[in-house]
């Protein structure tokens, strides 16, 4: 059982990962707006927003 | 809602559908020959647009926008104006600029897809990316390639009139609050987590025997998660007791803190001692679940400010005026008017500034800033405000005052003084908090004393788990998670509440101010009544058809499919009427005097003592002449809404004393007060904005006011009044001071928002009975010596989770009013 000693700390340091990406996704406003990305996966053409890329023509 | 899945044009089967809109296509509109139809000159647009730039694409979405595309067709030039660019945009990286646009009419994902395809569209647009659920384009674009006046233009020509967004610095300082919560929220939740896995360990252990050094191990890396929790995201309920204690006001925070530091306390020393509960779990737990609870009620008081904001930015924005040098029009934001231009403002227009009319004659619509209905005659050389309406003919007007100068935004700041002045609402629940840290404080205080006789070994642990499993953290949920539930509950029905200080006020039954014009009156001029022979109709609205002056706009409104006649040789008489010749006979409409002057001369000369009986009903009365003799009368005025009577009625019926208090003329706010069955002392007319504020801080200082409007001349007495509302197309400023907007017209959201505060509040209540009986018996398990510390980590989730349930259960908002009170509104 001593094995605890180490896998413990090995476990938080993955819970630490964890909330380290939760804050930095919070900070980049990933959770600004949690509707319109919803919508936007579906739309068919990756619309890049740069002028000139055409869109698929099936629909 | 359109199902239309065909990419190609509309079936060529009548009846035709638009090939942009998908409905259906009026019958003049009808060609024939064409592959595809179209309902409007505006969808047809849109689609030629779509078509040329290869987005037929937006036609497979089975969900579309259904509403013909109607653009304003304006120009958007002070888009592109230095001021408006010095407000709104704001550079970005590479000489690029960005700003965010409030969309009128996005509400679906095609409405998403079209948007964020505008840069195929216009070149030099970098980017568009639209925020569907707060309506807002950020839109990024290369100034040297494209303007944004034309941006906006083509947004408008695809039928999403564009506004600027204001308020951008508000919701940038929102936005990072909630932020923060959200971090702290993820934090203190994975803490929790795993803290609550080690004490499941340690209970299990505790159970079925365990070696010390693993629960020494255990309970010290409990301690060091505790240690971020409680000090991290914790530390928010540090701040709130220490402000209470500062400012000599009780908060819920003051509990939550004391048991929080206790529980904590007496952990850590039990750690190092290897002895004793600590309680780690517990606050973990307490910390992540508070949290979650402030957060959803931000949240849902947010999402109504946001909304409110939102129908702000449609606000006018631009001035039309003439350019010294060259005598040319253009557009300017409002924000760039000085004293001394000269704007142009057209029929149907608001004025943007103060000034003085140098050329035209029209009449003005002054509703919004004085509560009077009827139209105001103006002439060259009088004083127009800033907020009120042109109304018949295009006027020139040098300005005088421009901006916060202007009588409107005195008025604007005198309300934001009022919304400072205002006290906040004590909370319930932070009203028992004050009785709930005595109790408890002196509860444990006795516990301790009496074992140090009886149990000293016992005594300080049997007081700290007392303080622990006391913890008002139930208390400290009942509130926000009932009042956020309602308020979400609510604005679904078109109530948007910004705060649940308003939810609590609206308990107490008191004093009701409605407003007049627009709130418990359609705010229009109708045709009310009309006195003489059917046949004078078609003729009457042969005449008016030739005007655009508000009666006669009310007698096409209320005619809409008569024969048609021709009017020959009009003559309108500006403040009088206007006379013509319709199938040969001779017709004078207007004023009584008017009239009286174009009869013959013995009719003419005797008082008429209809005017009389008018003016008592609150009418305006228009006489109608035929060669030279009176066969009609026809009364104006603004009709009460449908649904007026009734909900006044259900209103009194719950407790509340209903008055009138109003900027129109004291006998029309008698009339509607008599049709109301408002006692005629309640019913005050003639009120000037700031009679109206003091009016509400007399009675505030009696007990509840409820003060209703629409107005900008309500606005300050909405933000003094314990509960503002503002009413269903009402002014921006009396929206931004009410505490309540209801979206909906009518009345009835008004005995709605009052009732579904009462049923919430009842939910608080049974809550708060709820949290406190729980915490009755862990504090009598507690002194009793009973409270293991297994039973104490059930405890105190459980009383969380019932009021989460009452909550979530509880009936608020979604109930129909008792009262069918709004039969119009559905």
């Amino acid at each position: 059982m001593s094995i605890l000693f180490l896998i413990l700390p090995l476990a938080l340091l993955v819970v630490f990962i964890a909330v380290a990406g939760f804050i930095w996704a919070a900070r980049k406003g990933q959770f600004d707006d949690l509707d319109t990305p919803a919508m936007r996966a579906l739309h068919d053409d990756p619309g890049d927003g740069k002028p000139g890329a055409p869109p698929k023509q099936d629909p | 809602m359109s199902t239309i899945g065909d990419t190609h044009g509309a079936p060529e089967t009548a009846p035709a559908a638009c090939a942009h809109c998908g409905l259906d296509v009026p019958a003049g509109l009808l060609d024939a020959d064409a592959v595809r139809q179209f309902c409007c000159g505006g969808c047809r647009t849109a689609y030629a647009i779509l078509h040329e730039h290869g987005l037929e694409n937006y036609y497979a979405f089975d969900e579309r926008r259904d509403a013909p595309v109607r653009p304003t067709g304006k120009r958007y030039e002070e888009f592109d104006h230095e001021a408006f660019r010095a407000l709104y945009v704001k550079p970005a990286r590479g000489g690029l600029c960005t700003v965010d646009l409030y969309l009128e009419g996005v509400h679906c994902s095609s409405c998403v897809w079209l948007v964020e395809r505008v840069p195929l569209l216009l070149k030099g647009v970098v980017r568009a990316e639209l925020d569907i659920r707060r309506s807002r384009a950020h839109v990024e674009w290369d100034p040297a390639a494209v303007t944004l006046g034309s941006i906006a233009h083509q947004l408008d020509v695809l039928g999403y009139p564009p506004h600027p967004f204001r308020g951008v610095g508000a919701e940038a300082m929102r936005r990072k609050e909630d932020r923060a919560m959200l971090m702290r929220i993820g934090i203190s939740g994975a803490l929790a987590g795993n803290i609550m896995l080690l004490a499941l360990a340690l209970y299990s252990g505790w159970f079925t025997g365990m070696e010390v050094e693993y629960e020494r191990y255990f309970r010290l890396v409990s301690l060091l998660l505790t240690i971020p929790s409680l000090f991290g995201p914790g530390w928010l309920f540090f701040q709130g007791a220490l402000a209470s204690v500062r400012t000599r006001r009780l908060h819920i925070d003051l509990p939550i803190a004391i048991a929080l530091l206790a529980g904590f306390t007496r952990g850590a020393v039990n750690t190092f001692t290897g002895t004793g509960p600590i309680y780690f779990d517990a606050v973990g737990l307490l910390v992540f679940l508070l949290l979650s609870g402030r957060f959803l009620q931000n949240r849902g008081q947010r999402a109504a400010a946001d909304a409110a904001e939102l129908l702000g930015s449609l606000a006018p924005n631009a001035a039309r005026i003439v350019d010294d040098d060259t005598g040319g029009e253009r557009d300017v934001p409002v924000e760039a008017l000085l004293p001394g231009m000269v704007m142009t403002v057209r029929a149907g227009d608001t004025f943007a500034a103060d000034g003085d009319i140098i050329e035209g004659r029209s009449a003005v619509d002054t509703s919004l800033l004085t509560g009077e209905s009827r139209p105001e005659g103006v002439a060259v050389g009088a004083r127009v405000f800033a907020g009120t309406v042109n109304l018949t003919g295009p006027l020139k007007v040098r300005v005088v005052q421009a901006g916060e100068t202007s009588r409107l935004g005195a008025l604007l700041r005198r309300m934001e003084e009022s919304a400072r002045r205002k006290a906040p609402v004590v909370q319930l629940a932070n009203s028992i908090a004050g009785w709930f840290v005595a109790v408890v404080l002196v509860v444990a205080v006795a516990a301790y004393v009496y074992g140090l006789r009886h149990d000293p070994g016992r005594a300080l642990d049997n007081a700290i788990a007392l303080l622990v499993v006391t913890c008002p953290c139930a208390l400290g949920l009942a509130t926000p998670l009932a009042i956020t539930m309602g308020i979400g509950r609510a604005a679904k029905r078109g109530i948007l509440i910004k705060g649940g200080d308003a939810v609590e006020s609206l308990n107490r039954p008191g004093l009701i101010l409605l407003d007049k014009t627009g709130t418990v009156t359609e705010g229009r001029v109708r045709l009310v009544r009309w006195e003489g022979p059917d046949g004078m109709k078609p003729m009457v609205a042969a005449l008016e058809r030739e005007s655009n002056h508000p009666i006669a706009i009310a007698i096409q409104q209320a005619w809409p499919v008569l024969e048609t006649l021709d009017a020959t040789q009009v003559a309108q008489t500006v403040g009088g009427g206007i006379e013509g010749v319709v199938s040969g006979r001779h017709v004078v409409v207007g004023s009584p005097a008017f009239v009286a002057d174009r009869v013959a001369a013995e009719l003419g000369s005797t008082p008429d003592p209809r005017i009389e009986a008018f003016a008592e009903e609150g009418l305006t009365p228009v006489w109608i002449a035929m060669d030279g003799v009176i066969v009609a009368r026809a009364g104006f005025g603004d009709p009460l809404r449908a649904d007026a009577r009734a909900s006044i009625d259900r209103l009194r019926a719950l407790g509340w004393r209903v008055a009138l208090l109003s900027g129109d003329h004291p006998a029309v706010v008698r009339a509607t007060a008599q049709q109301l069955g408002i006692d005629l002392a309640d019913a005050t007319g003639g009120a000037s904005p700031e009679e109206k504020l003091r009016r509400v801080e007399d009675a505030r200082a009696r007990g509840t006011v409820l003060m209703v409007g629409d107005g900008v001349n309500d606005a300050a007495a909405i933000a003094a009044a314990t509960v503002g509302v503002g009413v269903h197309g009402g002014a921006e400023a009396s929206m931004n001071a009410a505490d309540v907007y209801l979206a909906r017209p009518g009345l009835g959201p008004l005995v709605e928002l009052v009732e579904g505060s009462r049923r919430t509040m009842l939910v608080i209540r049974n809550n708060i009975i709820f949290s406190i009986a729980y915490n009755v018996l862990g504090a009598s398990l507690a002194l009793l010596g009973f409270l293991d510390p297994l039973i104490a980590a059930v405890l105190m989730p459980m009383s969380s989770l019932s009021v989460v349930f009452a909550s979530w259960r509880g009936r608020t908002f979604d109930v129909e009013p008792a009262a069918p009170a709004a039969p119009a509104a559905r």
